[in-house]
């Protein structure tokens, strides 16, 4: 066992972790971070797709002692102050989900890519996105997500408030305050 | 029926501020883009035990021994097991579509006991604390196999004298399903069709087996207690499976509860009833603790079920001047080891379907369900009419070119004309409603068709080595599973009702329950919308319940884009049982005739006199503190009711593809991309337009980069995302979609489902387009998935060529280790 010592999300965790643990494990099994999620073994669906100190890595490709001493940001630290990040308000504006399971690795992978690139072209959206497999939307309405969320500034990692939230926003809002209807429990 | 007769004007909101028709933003979305998700595997239980799956390395082999003692012996291990440990109560995974009487079912253990007939099946299993613990054990089981001859290629397994896939079965084929229209009494008998025939046009096509290969891998969650057992799973059917495991596993129904919680797609391969769901409950009743299994991508691809898979032989006759006059299908269908849920009634849905929109007078189809050793395959995205869609507009595509007919002047002299609706088919369907004129003159618009051509003819006089190609799809397709008659009479196990029941809060907040149960397609939204609609109330007032059968105990899930057009359906009717009970009750707060009441924007107001009025959500108080309601009626206006529909659902579109063919690499690159569909009156045109989005991506990705390829083994080489490509954002065009509505006319919100129309339409508009580029080269059919080599070999036109082109042992084609390497390309 070796000890870490990782920020995820803004809160520093430590502990012992297996030297072949994986990060997403370590995020998901360790932290109970679910909001993480893994799609495969090869490293082709993205699904698991993360921040590491401010670059989109795939989580199932690191190991979680090579992020000792690194910021992680998952899709649950991308909201701030209760409200959506801009790419993530983008993809609900247009539709750009479905089931949801690639969504979290998408929008991680989307934010980096306006990161490096604030403008890009429809080809390059598409290029830039191609680590990270959708099985329900045939990328088209992400594509229209992420074109929104460069019009608004998105790659900015740090500008992360919505300037105006619209009433569709409000009405999801408040609908979530009583979606218990996946739920397990 | 008439369209206008039986349309439900929803009667709570004023058509100006109706909620069906808006591109709602969807209720879903917030926790999906938050991680605020509740997936199968991100749950836990106190005391949860990790299973892990020990599965078979070899297609087909006897088990001579298997030795589970060395897992014990690892650290975290708590149990292990064998087939044999379960062999006294692991019951069968059911079969539910016994298609003919003589349907010869050879039985589908969840762990294998003394014969393993696929890779990938169960041979032990292992439970430990955690999930790395219980993989790290598997490789201490030492298992004994004595090796049995391997059959894969359907053409061979169906010969007699062919080495046998179950040794207590007499032949290799499990059922012989016929539909003759002659017999039937729906139109008349081929031979004369062909024997008199001016023309005749017969191809071997190859439907490749594919991979549903959904995001989420499966993940099941068992906790045993007592009597009974709470499954959470990664399903599609969560009623379907409770059932099936108090029939098979002999738990009462009424101890076992089913949660499908979060489900991250399915498309159809979530329809099933699994082994690795009965593995966890049996595990947890034996271990007396919650198991829970999630599998990974290669396990999900190498052992959940595969879709298509079959051989087509197809014989269409025309006259002269192209009008058709009959149509022959002879079907193999892989059902891969065992008939799991649907499995022999998957090209059986297919069966109604070859005829499509064209005026066939002669029909005949007969299927046989063969048996091989490889994944048994289920249903995939328009199971079974996937493959009659592509089959019959690559034909029409090919009698066109024989009769040096413009294709699309060949399909028009053919198709049902929208004056001749409803309209019952040689296959015995009665259409109720289309235009297939209006789809297509819109979608040819949208193409810019003659511009196109003009071009295609200036890079064929120019030499171009980029050639252009046109291809149509102009489908229909049966969906919205289904008349429960209809499901009986071809001896379906079940019906194909649903049911909804509507709670009102007392604060006027409204409950909706529905046996649906989604996976992605928004019913929360769309659902919110209907009974807005229905009962006046404000969409966010709307709460959609669904997924757990201790909430929704009737359901028959989702899947056959049954959701909208039965379940849908069957919230209208209940929310119409909702506004009759409040009626009465408003009637008597206002103290007049219930005849006298209107009911409009969500409130009873006394004709005459609209002031005199009281809301639906008022009542519902009113109703909960139940002072004052009259005599002899029940103080609640909770309803609950089961919509049957009396027909099909006939969705219909044309598809128009443009491809560049590069001749001298083959590679194959979509230029436009046009589809109109007319999937009747839309509640919700962006999730409507999702749909058809996600069905292109998955019926392109058939024709040009998917296929589960099986080596001389029977190893699936095919079994990560590295080797079986479903498609990226870059290896798909930009989709111009549209839509014509043509109102359903059975049933009251006029709609038609659209979860597999995209998927249906688009494999035959996109082969046709790469043969229309190349077909002055002699090309004339190129097997999907048409990857650079496949194209490039084509147009070779080299002796081996078509063989080569077949690809996997499957289908009669590459035998050597080499060639099989050739042929496992992807996007390009």
């Amino acid at each position: 066992m070796t000890q870490i010592s990782v920020t995820v999300d803004g809160i520093k965790e430590v502990g012992e972790v297996e030297p072949r643990l994986l990060l997403v494990h370590y995020l998901r099994e360790n932290l109970g971070k679910v909001g993480t999620v893994v799609g495969c073994d090869t490293s082709n669906c993205g699904a698991c797709t993360v921040h590491l100190n401010g670059e989109s890595v795939k989580s199932c490709s690191v190991l979680a002692v090579q992020a000792d001493g690194c910021e992680v940001t998952t899709i649950e630290g991308l909201s701030q102050n209760g409200e959506l990040h801009p790419m993530q308000q983008a993809f609900h504006d247009k539709h750009g989900l479905q089931c949801g399971f690639c969504t979290p690795g998408m929008i991680m992978a989307a934010v980096d890519l306006l990161k490096e690139n604030p403008n890009p072209s429809e080809h390059e959206i598409r290029e830039g996105i191609e680590g990270n497999l959708c099985r329900c939307t045939g990328y088209q309405n992400i594509v229209s997500a992420i074109q929104q969320a460069a019009g608004q500034g998105a790659g900015d990692a740090v500008q992360t408030t919505v300037s105006a939230i619209d009433q569709g926003a409000n009405a999801t809002a408040g609908a979530s305050a009583g979606q218990s209807t996946g739920d397990a429990a | 029926m008439t369209v206008t007769e039986d349309r439900v004007e929803a009667s709570g909101h004023s058509a100006t501020d109706r909620e069906v028709g808006k591109s709602r933003k969807r209720k879903e979305d917030l926790r999906l883009l938050t991680g605020r998700t509740t997936w199968t595997d991100n749950h836990s239980l106190p005391g949860m035990l990790h299973m892990a799956i020990l599965r078979s390395p070899v297609a087909h082999a006897k088990i001579t021994n298997v030795d589970v003692s060395g897992a014990l012996d690892r650290p975290g291990v708590i149990a292990a097991f064998s087939g044999q440990d379960f062999a006294e109560e692991q019951g069968v995974i059911p079969c539910a579509w016994p298609v003919t009487p003589d349907m010869v079912n050879p039985g589908h253990p969840s762990i294998a006991v003394g014969q393993v007939n696929h890779v990938g099946e169960a041979v032990a299993i292992v439970l430990a604390r955690t999930k790395a613990a219980a993989q790290d054990a598997l490789e201490a089981i030492d298992v004994d196999y004595e090796a049995l001859p391997v059959v894969l290629d359907m053409e061979e397994t169906v010969k007699d004298g062919a080495d046998l896939v179950h040794s207590h079965t007499e032949s290799n084929t499990s059922f012989r399903w016929v539909f003759d229209a002659g017999e039937a009494g729906t139109g008349t008998s081929t031979d004369e069709a062909f024997s008199g025939a001016e023309v005749t046009v017969s191809r071997r096509f190859i439907q490749q087996r594919l991979i549903p290969a959904f995001m989420e891998p499966r993940s099941s969650l068992a906790d045993f207690q007592g009597e009974g057992v709470t499954l959470w799973s990664a399903t599609q059917v969560p009623h379907i499976l409770r059932l099936m495991i108090a029939l098979s596993l002999g738990i009462p129904e009424h101890k076992v509860r089913v949660i499908a919680p979060d489900v991250g797609g399915g498309f159809g391969g979530k329809l099933q009833v699994t082994p690795e769901e009965f593995l966890v409950i049996l595990a947890s009743r034996r271990v007396g603790k919650p198991v829970k299994y999630t599998e990974s991508r290669s396990e999900s691809l190498l052992s959940a079920h595969h879709g298509r898979d079959q051989i087509q032989y197809i014989d269409i006759a025309a006259k002269r001047d192209g009008t058709v006059t009959g149509l022959r299908v002879r079907l193999l269908a892989d059902m891969g080891a065992y008939l799991r849920l649907v499995s022999p009634g998957v090209p059986i849905l297919g069966a109604f379907m070859y005829p499509a929109i064209y005026k066939f007078p002669a029909y005949n189809f007969t299927c046989d369900g063969v048996f091989t050793n490889k994944t048994p395959t289920d249903a995939y995205r328009g199971a079974g009419r996937p493959e009659a869609t592509f089959a019959i507009e690559r034909i029409m595509d090919e009698l066109a070119a024989e009769l040096d007919m413009d294709p699309m002047e060949l399909r028009r002299k053919n198709w049902i004309t929208h004056e001749e609706f409803p309209f019952t088919t040689v296959a015995g369907l009665t259409y109720d409603s289309g235009n297939y004129e209006a789809a297509t003159d819109k979608a040819l618009e949208m193409f810019g068709w003659d511009d196109l051509r003009a071009e295609q003819q200036q890079r064929r006089d120019a030499g171009d080595p980029i050639q252009l190609g046109l291809g149509i799809s102009t489908f229909t397709e049966m969906c919205g599973l289904a008349p429960s008659r209809v499901l009986g009479s071809l001896s379906y196990g079940a019906g194909g009702w649903e049911t909804a029941s509507i709670r009102m809060l007392p604060s006027g907040k409204v409950e909706v329950v529905t046996g649906s149960s989604p996976h992605g397609q928004g019913h929360d939204t769309a659902w919110s919308q209907i009974v807005a609609d229905q009962l006046g109330v404000g969409f966010d007032d709307v709460e959609v319940l669904h997924g757990d059968t201790a909430s929704s105990p009737r359901g028959l899930d989702s899947y056959g884009s049954r959701s909208l057009v039965v379940g849908g359906i069957a919230v209208v009717k209940a929310a119409e049982k909702v506004v009759a009970k409040a009626r009465k009750i408003a009637a008597h707060l206002l103290e007049a005739n219930e005849d006298d009441l209107d009911f409009k924007d969500g409130s009873f107001s006394v004709r005459g006199t609209p002031d005199t009025k009281i809301g639906i959500q008022e009542t519902a108080l009113a109703v909960f503190a139940a002072h004052n309601y009259p005599e002899g009626i029940e103080p609640s206006l909770d309803s609950e009711a089961t919509f049957d529909p009396e027909n099909f659902s006939f969705p219909h579109g044309t598809h128009l593809c443009a491809t560049e063919v590069d001749t001298e690499t083959g590679r194959v690159t979509i230029r436009k991309y046009v589809c109109v569909d007319d999937v009747g009156e839309l509640v919700n045109p962006v999730i409507v337009e999702g749909q058809v989005h996600g069905g292109l991506a998955q019926g392109i990705a058939q024709a040009l980069f998917e296929e589960a390829v099986y080596d001389a083994e029977g190893n699936l080489t095919t079994g990560t995302f590295v080797d079986y490509t479903i498609p990226s954002a870059t290896d798909l065009p930009h989709f111009d979609t549209a839509n014509t509505v043509t109102a359903s006319t059975t049933n009251p919100l006029g709609v038609k489902g659209v979860g597999e129309a995209g998927c249906i339409a688009s494999t035959p508009a996109v082969v046709n387009a790469v043969v229309d580029a190349v077909r002055h080269r002699g090309v004339n059919d190129v097997q999907m998935p048409m990857t650079p080599e496949r194209v490039w070999r084509a147009l070779q036109g080299d002796q081996d060529s078509e063989r080569a082109a077949e690809g996997t042992n499957a289908y009669g084609g590459a035998t050597t280790e080499d060639e099989k390497l050739l042929d496992t390309g992807g996007p390009s």
